[in-house]
């Protein structure tokens, strides 16, 4: 009865070492990520205004027919104020376009922000009612999605993107879906 | 002062809910506008539900879930339309699919498990009881 004598002993140490790592894993997984529904699906179809040029309506028949990238901010939203300088750098360095989507946000305020801190995006898609967010799940600005040429959303990263997030997580994910990164 | 605490958490939770002034059909309509605001977690504050929460996010969608009660859409139209934007995290009940097997069924399993142990221990001591009294 010896070999059940060191199945009794060994097994509770297995489960233990098990446990260890189940939590290890959880430790690196932030809970306030949510997944998106809308990956593999199109950008929401609307039609609104843009924030730089009142007299412009767009629709999402309009975005760019090419991997770009949405990125959702606001002036209420004091990340947005961090990620700022990286997005208009890295707009300048890197060959992808960045349409901008104003988030419940007044136009004047957007319109002196965007004077005031430089405009990285082609355009900015006024959503002033919220509603383009709500179908786009937007639940915690700023937020970013990856849009490949046929206007299917294939990714969302929540949170300022950095350099560190640029290049360890979006330059990746924007070259597995095809993405040249020359100028 | 506990009493005190508590009942001004009550308050302060309820007052959501009071606070908009939305003129409902009936009041069967404006109990099921209110169950399901309790039903629908705030993707943004992530332990209160959109009811509770005076997160700008949870005021829009608890408009939005007045109004599409008021266009006629019924409960399961509406927590449909909310988990295909947030996905099952927006839903307190959500529904049983492979992300969540070992959640529901470990339990099942360990019981079994512990079940056929134990019988076959049971099973075992009254065939050759000499050998547990060596033990």
């Amino acid at each position: 009865m010896k070999a059940k004598k060191i199945i009794i002993a060994v097994t509770p140490l297995l489960i233990f070492l098990v446990l260890v790592l189940v939590f290890k894993s959880s430790l690196s997984n932030d809970p306030r990520k949510l997944e998106t529904k809308l990956v593999g699906q199109k950008v929401p179809s609307f039609k609104l205004g843009s924030v730089t040029n009142p007299e412009q309506v767009i629709t999402d028949a309009d975005l760019p027919k090419e991997i770009y990238l949405l990125n959702v901010w606001g002036t209420w939203c004091v990340s947005c104020y961090a990620e700022h300088p990286y997005l208009m750098e890295f707009s300048k360095t890197y060959p992808i376009k960045w349409v901008g989507m104003n988030y419940k946000d007044q136009p004047k305020d957007a319109i002196d922000y965007l004077q005031k801190y430089g405009d990285p995006f082609i355009y900015s898609i006024a959503d002033i009612s919220g509603q383009l967010g709500i179908d786009l799940g937007v639940y915690g600005a700023p937020e970013t999605f990856i849009v490949d040429a046929e206007g299917y959303i294939r990714d969302r990263h929540v949170g300022v993107i950095d350099n560190r997030v640029w290049n360890k997580v979006i330059v990746p994910k924007l070259e597995a879906i095809g993405w040249e990164n020359k100028l | 002062m506990k009493t005190f605490l508590i009942t001004l958490c009550l308050l302060v939770s309820f007052t959501n809910l009071a606070n908009e002034t939305y003129q409902f059909d009936s009041p069967e309509q404006e109990r099921l506008y209110r169950e399901i605001a309790n039903e629908l977690r705030c993707p943004k504050c992530q332990n209160q539900s959109i009811a509770d929460s005076d997160a700008p996010l949870s005021e829009d969608l608890r408009y939005l879930v007045y109004q599409k009660l008021k266009a006629g859409e019924n409960k399961q139209q509406i927590l449909q339309y909310m988990q295909d934007r947030y996905g099952d995290f927006v839903l307190y009940d959500p529904p049983i699919s492979p992300k969540n097997y070992v959640l529901w069924f470990m339990p099942l399993l360990v019981f079994i498990i512990i079940i056929i142990a134990l019988i076959a221990r049971v099973g075992r001591r009254e065939l050759q009881p000499e050998d547990e009294a060596e033990e």
